[in-house]
């Protein structure tokens, strides 16, 4: 049965998580997230389940580590310094092909920074963030909505993928309260054949990170590496609106796509033939599509919450066939539709900031 | 790997593996996985056992148990250790650290470990030293004591001085059981493995945090031969880590 709901964003994603067999959260607390452990701290012991507030970061990802060796579904969330100081435990995370959820409701830095609404994360997020050859899984959301059915979409993918997932979202899709259609799956908790339960009735298992033989660590990297390949064959995630006769496909993702596809659409009531591309897997990059579209449109604008980091994949993605345009605006600004709207509309008049010409 | 040569009249624990130990000749690290062997036999944990090993000479612990087992990142095996047994409380779950490991590192996994009260068992290797890589100073290397890192010998004024574990932990509420034994000779092995059954059983009877710390000798990094370590243990160490029990459960 579903219902809707009205929640806020942090509050839905927490719901999300439990919805999806989530039962062992470990977390520190930091603004702008709390409301995450704040509502399972009461939630979870209602349903079997355990919360703990750890006494730092490095702590709390490591505890969840134990979880995930477990073979349980767990999680923990942060923002901006907490989730620098997880980055080691995510390495070893993925370095052991172990599955969480890790929620980022980033703040603006570097630093102790500010805690309004940025994506100042996504290079940390895409990228692995800590040491060694490794990416995490990372969704973004861009709305209650998606908190709520990304954080179970998030625990799948984890579990199938063997490999830590990442929610990177912000202040404004954390706090902001709209209806959430809610559907607490009744699928039977995964299968970890991992779990360190005790070799009973089987031998024993050893979940590691260390491979010193020689080539070894080769053979797991090239592994790794596999697995990222069918996840990006297989999952990855994208919204795409363009018109046949697109001539400028705008990209962004969570905060700024939401911005965005307003600022399309006025545009569009413009008689302005514009595209919107929204990569909701930030990894795997939906290369193909944002590729596709720039090929199409022969432009594309980029706006982040930033000073210009999805916008290298883009690069890279549109291989040259696109001349890319981007328009950041970091540390907690927040552009208006109108803004972006005239940015829009600037280059089909006389070109904007172009950061690669054709 | 090569198998263990059988010795009439004395045997190896049941869930000890037949691989010869990586350790440096009069390493005590062998000996406390022997200890660990024993107790996990003593109490029938082969099948519910679960080793949270930290970055150190220990590192390769599931090349001997035959349990199931989990690295840590350097210090935070105590984490660690939490999220597995918070997750799965039928499961007898203890961490093997060293003194870098567990007093420098992860000072603050252990002792907010043992203030949650957490109900799992810490094996700690004191050897005074950072054995693995290759003989820096650890917080616990005694005053005076030459270590690659402190070329002059350690200089409490600004290098530090050394830390009692196993005392700063028994001062907390949440720890059952708390105790300093040594491995220099077979009346204190003996000793070891009794403290070793009550770190165990804390857990069992679900007490609460359970420490054990062992002094041990680092031969190669103290740049002597085993015997002059075993000397080194009674002379140097026991004076500077009183040996005994801290907190008991029953007491
Ligand atoms: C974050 C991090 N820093 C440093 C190291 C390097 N390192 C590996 S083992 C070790 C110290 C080991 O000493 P100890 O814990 O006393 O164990 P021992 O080898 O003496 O048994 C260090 C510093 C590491 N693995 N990870
Ligand atoms: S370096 Fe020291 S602690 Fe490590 S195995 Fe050798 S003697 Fe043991």
């Amino acid at each position: 049965m579903s219902d809707k709901l009205l929640l806020k964003g942090n509050v839905a994603l927490a719901m999300g998580a439990i919805d999806a067999g989530c039962r062992y959260y470990f977390g520190y607390p930091i603004t702008p997230q709390n409301e995450i452990p704040e509502y399972l701290s009461a939630e979870l012991p209602a349903v079997g389940g355990v919360f703990v507030q750890a006494e730092s970061e490095l702590a709390s990802i490591n505890m969840v580590l134990g979880a995930a060796a477990a073979g349980k579904i767990t999680m923990t969330s942060s923002s901006g310094p907490g989730i620098s100081l997880m980055q080691e435990g995510l390495s070893y995370l993925a370095g052991s092909e172990l599955p969480a959820l890790i929620v980022n409701i980033a703040r603006s830095g570097p630093g102790l920074g500010g805690i309004a609404a940025t994506q100042g994360d996504y290079g940390q997020a895409t990228r692995g963030g800590g040491h060694g050859d490794y990416r995490l899984i990372v969704l973004a959301p861009n709305s209650v909505q998606e908190m709520y059915d990304l954080a179970g979409e998030a625990i799948r993918l984890a579990f199938s993928y063997r490999n830590p997932a990442m929610i990177l979202a912000d202040a404004i899709l954390g706090q902001m309260k709209e209806p959430v259609l809610i559907n607490p799956a009744k699928t039977p908790d995964p299968e970890a054949p991992w779990a360190l339960n005790g070799a009973k009735n089987r031998a024993p298992r050893l979940v590691k990170s260390l491979y010193l033989k020689d080539g070894e660590m080769t053979v797991h990297n090239w592994k790794m590496h596999e697995k990222y390949n069918l996840l990006k064959k297989n999952d990855t995630r994208v919204e795409v609106d363009c018109p046949s006769n697109c001539a400028l496909a705008v990209i962004a993702f969570g905060s700024a796509g939401r911005i965005v596809k307003t600022a399309v659409s006025r545009a569009r009531k413009r008689g302005l033939p514009v595209g919107l591309v929204r990569p909701i897997t930030l990894f795997p990059f939906p290369e193909q599509a944002v590729a596709e579209a720039a090929g199409k449109s022969g432009r594309t604008l980029v706006i982040e919450l930033n000073t210009g980091q999805m916008v290298d994949d883009v690069r890279l993605a549109c291989s040259g066939n696109s001349e890319v345009y981007f328009k950041g605006y970091p540390g907690g600004t927040i552009p208006t539709p109108e803004e972006i709207e005239a940015e829009i509309c600037m280059i089909f008049e006389k070109g904007g900031q172009r950061v690669c010409r054709l | 790997m090569q198998a263990v040569k059988k010795i009439k009249g004395f045997s190896a624990p049941r869930c000890l593996k037949e691989n010869i130990f990586h350790f440096c000749p009069g390493c005590h690290h062998g000996l406390v996985h022997r200890l660990t062997a024993e107790a996990i036999d003593h109490f029938n944990l082969a099948s519910s056992a679960v080793g949270v090993i930290g970055v150190g000479c220990g590192v390769f612990l599931y090349d001997y148990l035959a349990i199931d087992c989990c690295e840590a990142p350097h210090g935070r095996a105590p984490a660690v250790a939490s999220g597995l047994k918070r997750s799965n409380p039928d499961s007898f779950v203890f961490t093997y650290q060293g003194d870098g490991d567990l007093a420098a590192i992860g000072t603050s996994e252990v002792i907010h470990a043992a203030n949650r009260k957490e109900n799992i068992t810490i094996v700690f290797v004191n050897n005074s030293i950072y054995g693995m890589t290759g003989g820096q100073m650890a917080p616990t290397t005694l005053p005076g004591q030459k270590t690659t890192t402190t070329p002059f010998g350690r200089n409490s004024a600004g290098d530090g001085f050394p830390i009692n574990m196993a005392e700063l932990i028994a001062t907390l509420p949440g720890t059952a059981y708390s105790a300093r034994v040594s491995c220099h000779d077979a009346a204190h092995v003996r000793k070891a493995r009794h403290a070793m059954f009550r770190a165990f059983q804390a857990q069992i009877e679900k007490r609460g945090f359970a420490l054990i710390e062992l002094l041990s000798a680092c031969p190669t990094n103290w740049r002597m031969t085993p015997a002059q370590s075993v000397e080194r243990l009674v002379d140097e160490m026991i004076p500077a880590y009183p040996l005994g029990t801290f907190k008991d459960f029953e007491l």
